[in-house]
């Protein structure tokens, strides 16, 4: 019994917490994590809500939770990409912190 | 009636067109033509424009009330109008008859005078420009003849002050002796300018016709006169009277015909002698309705041509130069004319404008035919072109002498050009000027005195020229070396002579074959009430003034011989009138100073004027004080002002102002640029806030 | 107060204290098995929820996969610490953000949302992959094959993205082309 707003607080405190890291991280990698624990909380959300109109119409269920599959394929898809670049950066920097990555400057 | 068959007035035209065409023709092909086409070209123009004039006599004897033979429209602007209508009448075709008989013998003559004339003075090609501009002349003066209002007169009128101007500089650049000179064109500028303030007073006059009466043409101002009050008449009148004095060199602007001697002798002869000077006679004789108004006017006219009859004449007892004597003659003979026109005796007046115009031209032709026997004498000197030191003055009487064995010809018609000037019986002279002294004493007593002792006068100095030049022995060696002058310069002179000796036909006492002519065109003077012996007429002679002015004559003649013909006076003597006169002969021999008087009066003022106000005024004061000044500093103020504070103090700041704005905000703008990825991400969670806070308040 | 919501409770304070461990743990490696631990957690909410396959992919994937690809590149790059990481002078932006979000979260949730109870999974029937396999390759076809693409399209993209360039030494590679790496 417990509500589905409990759920979506605490994906809401994983969001935020998860944003804050890639707010205040400098090493790349963790920020990348951090992205990851965000796309999580999402997903919490997805599975949350699936379940909360599951009780409305029996098959809906399925449908956040497909939709939760391709979130996961995606973020694999990205994290693959992601760590690639951060390697190509790697051996042209020397160096993983976000700081030091701002040729960009303007 | 213009237009009546047997009748030639509308042929009158062409009496200025044929010497129009005559010019034409020489400035066109006249160079191709040679020296006797070019002169043929111009005689013959002359010779049918007389032969027009003829015409119009022979029309005007059928029916002589004439014509107005109407040709163009002119200017119709408002209230004015003035078309060029050839006028017809018995006066006007006596002046064509006049200028363009004299003129075509003048023409003839001039064919042989330039011939010499320009080889003389190195410029043959000078000679076809002489011939147009004569017959630019002859034009120019049968307009003005036959101008049928004030208007069309005028510009006659203007025309032959042209001419004379062209014609006295014609040699522009060099003197009489072919050396480079200014002489002539002063000459000729000094015509000019005389000339300009006569035609001011004519136009003064015209105006003032214009605005009295609305019109200059002749018929309706002569109608419109009447009504006129008295001082428009006298107004109208003396500005007429200083035209006259202007054109006919009449007191006090008489100064350029001695001057005007500076042009070949033709020149002389047949404008300053008997036509284009003969203008102003004709202009009062043509106004005589607007004269014979005011008693005051014709006083005031009859004064001025008497004192410059007898003023003249006494310069001309002090002149050694042959044509300056002839040229104050002139004005002295224009004294005579013009005071028997203002007296109101037209026909008399008129009749000694015919007579003077033969005998004049003669004496001014047969003067040219001295001068060049001169010239051709110094030529033929044994030691070749002379002493180049000593300069040869060929017209001056103190080289003459002992011409009559020299110059056969020349001396007899001289002799009888000078008996028909001084007035003696029975040769032409005689009877114009003796009406004219009747006249006078008739009217104005005081003018009969005055022409008295002005023709005395004139008969003396003609002697004097007499003996000097022609008698004694030569003073100089080209004088005796001197030579006759081709036929085509003497038969001219002859027919002169034999005019001067026939013409007082025209107009003898009792027959007054002239007076009826003119009569019906002129209105005739009231017969003076006179008693005594005045009142003596043998069919119009009095016997008394006849007699008077011959003795009058006859004593001078003698008293000249008594001087310059008894004992001739040798080269290097001093005029034996010197030491009779004293001072009164330098004042003669130097033109009573008039000229510098002027010259110190009029002309150096005018000079002092023309410094002052190039100097002072326009340079000092215009560019220096008002352009540097006040102009250009303060132009240069207001764009140093405009420049500085304006430009760079505002305009600059504000452009600055704006381009630092920008530059601080894009600085500012900048700093978000800062190539740090978490700052980019910390402003996507900004957003995202800002656009949750947005929703969830709304 | 039931066993499910004292079990939520524990199990969501151990999902915010991992967070909250791998966001300020300054070594990467810790911070990693954090993140393990988490999504472990997470997967046990999935069930709590009643989707044992979303848990176990979970489980497989983010753990198994990306995880380990993550301890890889680790220490691959030996990239381990970042000195003097955490300046408390740029946090202050970002906890202010943070705070406003969770405000801004709480307000929506607990105000927009009504409170449906949700059964646990003793109750209700629980999502079984049949059906979920059978919806995937039906009516999500499209989605499906276009993330295989997508799965290619990375591998590709993974694969280039590291390829090291060639050397080519003028002289000694004429034909072939010799490769180094």
């Amino acid at each position: 019994m417990i509500p589905v707003n409990y759920y979506l607080a605490l994906a809401a405190i994983l969001f935020t917490m998860g944003a804050m890291g890639v707010l205040m991280r400098r090493n790349s990698l963790v920020i990348f994590m951090s992205i990851e624990l965000m796309l999580n909380a999402a997903n919490l959300t997805f599975v949350a809500f699936a379940r909360m109109y599951s009780t409305v119409n029996a098959t809906s269920v399925y449908n956040g939770q497909i939709f939760v599959f391709f979130v996961m394929t995606v973020a694999a898809a990205e994290v693959a990409v992601g760590l690639a670049l951060i390697v190509a950066i790697f051996r042209s920097k020397q160096s993983i912190d976000v700081d030091q990555m701002n040729i960009l400057k303007g | 009636m213009e237009n009546t068959p047997g009748l030639f007035f509308s042929l009158v035209p062409w009496i200025v067109y044929l010497p129009v065409i005559g010019l034409l023709l020489n400035l066109t092909i006249g160079s191709r033509l040679g020296e006797k086409g070019v002169g043929i070209i111009a005689a013959c123009a002359s010779g049918l424009a007389f032969g027009v004039a003829l015409l119009q006599v022979y029309s005007l004897n059928i029916s002589p009330e004439g014509a107005a033979v109407f040709v163009a429209n002119w200017i119709h602007i408002d209230k004015l109008n003035v078309d060029w209508t050839f006028r017809v009448d018995t006066l006007s075709a006596t002046m064509m008859m006049v200028v363009s008989g004299v003129g075509t013998l003048i023409h003839i003559y001039a064919i042989g005078y330039m011939h010499e004339d320009v080889r003389f003075k190195n410029d043959v090609g000078r000679y076809r420009r002489f011939f147009v501009f004569l017959n630019l002349f002859i034009a120019a003066m049968m307009v003005l003849v036959t101008g049928n209002s004030y208007m069309m007169l005028f510009v006659g009128w203007e025309g032959v002050g042209l001419c004379s101007f062209l014609l006295i500089g014609f040699w522009y650049d060099m003197d009489t002796l072919g050396r480079p000179s200014f002489a002539n064109s002063n000459a000729a500028k000094k015509a000019f300018i005389t000339n300009r303030v006569g035609d001011f007073g004519f136009l003064l006059a015209a105006f003032m016709m214009f605005w009295q009466f609305d019109t200059t043409d002749f018929n309706n101002v002569f109608a419109a006169v009447g009504a006129a009050e008295p001082w428009v008449i006298i107004w109208i009148t003396v500005f007429l009277l200083v035209g006259v004095a202007g054109k006919s060199a009449q007191i006090p602007l008489y100064i350029w015909l001695p001057d005007a001697m500076a042009g070949p002798t033709p020149v002389s002869a047949l404008i300053h002698a008997a036509t284009m000077v003969t203008a102003g006679v004709y202009l009062v004789t043509r106004s005589a309705p607007i004269y014979m108004l005011s008693h005051d006017a014709q006083y005031i006219v009859a004064t001025v041509g008497a004192v410059t009859a007898l003023f003249a004449a006494t310069i001309a007892v002090g002149q050694y130069d042959i044509k300056k004597v002839l040229a104050y003659s002139t004005i002295s003979q224009l004294g005579f004319m013009v005071a028997a026109v203002g007296m109101g005796a037209y026909v008399a007046g008129m009749f000694h404008l015919i007579t003077h115009a033969f005998f004049k031209a003669l004496l001014f032709l047969s003067a040219g035919s001295i001068i060049l026997g001169m010239e051709r004498g110094h030529h033929h000197l044994p030691h070749g072109h002379g002493d180049h030191g000593e300069v040869f003055d060929p017209g001056d009487m103190r080289n003459m002498g002992g011409l009559s064995k020299q110059m056969p010809v020349t001396f007899w018609v001289y002799m009888i050009g000078t008996i028909a000037l001084a007035g003696l019986f029975p040769l032409a002279g005689f009877w114009s000027k003796d009406e004219i002294l009747l006249d006078a004493a008739k009217k104005f007593p005081h003018v009969y005195i005055l022409l008295t002792l002005a023709a005395f006068l004139t008969a003396f100095y003609m002697g004097r020229q007499i003996w000097m030049v022609f008698f004694g022995k030569p003073r100089h060696e080209a004088a005796a070396h001197a030579k006759e002058s081709p036929n085509v310069m003497t038969i001219p002179l002859m027919v002169l002579a034999g005019l001067s000796v026939l013409g007082g036909a025209l107009n003898l006492p009792g027959v007054h074959t002239l007076g009826a002519w003119l009569e019906h065109t002129l209105p005739l003077l009231p017969e003076e009430e006179v008693t005594g012996w005045l009142a003596v007429s043998w069919g119009g002679l009095n016997p008394y003034v006849a007699l008077l002015s011959t003795i009058f004559a006859v004593l001078a003649i003698y008293i000249s011989w008594l001087l310059y013909g008894r004992k001739p006076i040798v080269s290097g003597q001093p005029d034996p009138l010197k030491k009779m006169l004293g001072p009164l002969f330098t004042g003669m021999e130097n033109k009573w100073f008039i000229d510098e008087a002027y010259r110190f009066v009029f002309v150096e003022r005018y000079v002092d004027l023309a410094r002052f106000l190039a100097q002072k005024v326009d340079w000092d004061f215009w560019h220096e004080w008002f352009h540097n000044m006040v102009i250009a500093r303060g132009f240069v103020g207001l764009t140093r002002f405009l420049a500085d504070p304006v430009d760079l103090g505002i305009v600059n700041n504000v452009s600055k102002v704006l381009a630092d704005a920008v530059q601080a905000s894009a600085n500012s703008l900048r700093k978000l640029q800062n190539g740090f990825v978490r700052s980019y991400a910390l402003s996507v969670l900004l957003g995202v806030v800002a656009i949750l806070g947005y929703l969830l308040l709304k | 107060m039931s066993s499910e919501l004292i079990l939520f409770f524990i199990l969501a304070l151990t999902a915010i204290a991992t967070a909250a461990g791998m966001i300020t743990s300054r070594h990467a490696v810790y911070a990693a098995l954090y993140l393990v631990l988490n999504f472990a957690t997470v997967a046990v909410f999935y069930l709590m929820l009643g989707s044992p396959f979303i848990a176990l992919s979970q489980v497989t994937v983010y753990g198994g996969a990306i995880m380990v690809l993550f301890l890889f590149v680790i220490m691959l790059l030996g990239a381990e610490q970042i000195a003097s990481e955490f300046k408390m002078k740029t946090f202050l932006p970002a906890i202010l953000l943070g705070a406003a979000l969770i405000v801004e979260t709480a307000v929506l949730i607990f105000q927009k949302v009504s409170s449906v109870d949700l059964q646990t999974a003793t109750s209700v029937a629980e999502a079984a992959p049949a059906p979920l396999a059978e919806k995937l390759f039906t009516v999500y076809l499209l989605p499906f094959e276009i993330t295989s693409i997508l799965l290619l399209v990375a591998m590709v993209g993974a694969i280039i993205l590291t390829k090291q360039p060639r050397l080519v030494i003028p002289g000694r590679d004429t034909e072939k082309k010799g490769a180094r790496g």
